[in-house]
């Protein structure tokens, strides 16, 4: 099966989502980015979905379970790059990913985490 | 365009699907919101139809009301079919593992849905998007 990559830079995994995700690719996702936070230490999560043009409740999910066990491996998660038109739908959608951090773009993102990573 | 038939039988297949409806929502001119608002109620409708129902069908067809154009998909199964409807409309109602949003949550995503199930007699759930 297809994985996603997931980047090491510095502190922080970056996973920049470029693939129709397939259910399964999502499940996989979740448990190789639970694997490296702890391999690598990493003290944030940037998921980039720029190139995502929809997010279904599936996804959503996962994204929501990224953030919460990141969370219980002593790492943050942000989600950035999402477009207006996704994020009209999920709302509508009833998803409002309550707790997940969001930035525009990566370099914010990145930002936002180095940001956190210094005041606690 | 002509209707559209494509199987829904494994996870590659619900990506199919959205791709079809994109494809179609595009060619009906849908508003990029709209677009992804149909996509996404595709999305969720594939994979009940995956889950729930065991594998079935979907058909994608662009539809045409007097000058306005839209898309209309239905997705077929031959699964157990669904005994309490109202509830399985019910946000955060859920039988299986998901979140419960997937039937309501793409009810209020399209402009019609109609919803055909019995319990042992499968489901057929057909939604249409109208470009505005």
């Amino acid at each position: 099966m297809e994985r996603l990559p997931i980047l090491k830079i510095g502190s922080m995994l970056l996973v920049s989502i470029q693939v129709d995700l397939r259910d399964d690719m999502v499940i996989a996702l979740q448990e190789d980015l639970a694997d490296r936070i702890v391999e690598t230490g990493a003290r944030g999560v940037v998921i980039d979905i720029t190139a995502l043009d929809i997010v279904d409740s599936f996804t959503g999910r996962m994204l929501a379970t990224v953030a919460a066990l990141s969370r219980i491996l002593d790492a943050e998660t942000v989600v950035v790059g999402m477009r207006p038109a996704v994020a009209i739908t999920l709302v509508e959608l009833g998803l409002s990913l309550d707790g997940i951090k969001t930035a525009l773009n990566v370099e914010r993102g990145m930002r936002l985490l180095s940001l956190g990573g210094a005041a606690t | 365009m002509s209707a559209q038939e494509l199987a829904i039988a494994g996870d590659a297949d619900v990506v199919r699907v959205r791709q079809a409806v994109r494809a179609a929502a595009v060619s009906a001119k849908l508003s990029l919101v709209d677009q992804t608002k149909l996509v996404t109620a595709a999305s969720e409708l594939a994979r009940n139809t995956l889950t729930y129902g065991g594998g079935g069908g979907a058909v994608v067809e662009e539809v045409f009301n007097g000058l306005r154009k839209g898309v209309k998909a239905i997705f077929h199964d031959k699964g157990p079919g669904i005994a309490d409807l109202q509830l399985a409309l019910t946000d955060g109602y859920t039988s299986g593992s998901g979140m419960g949003l997937g039937l309501g949550g793409a009810r209020r995503l399209v402009d019609e849905f109609t919803i055909d199930t019995a319990p042992g007699d499968g489901t057929t759930v057909t939604v249409v998007k109208w470009a505005r």
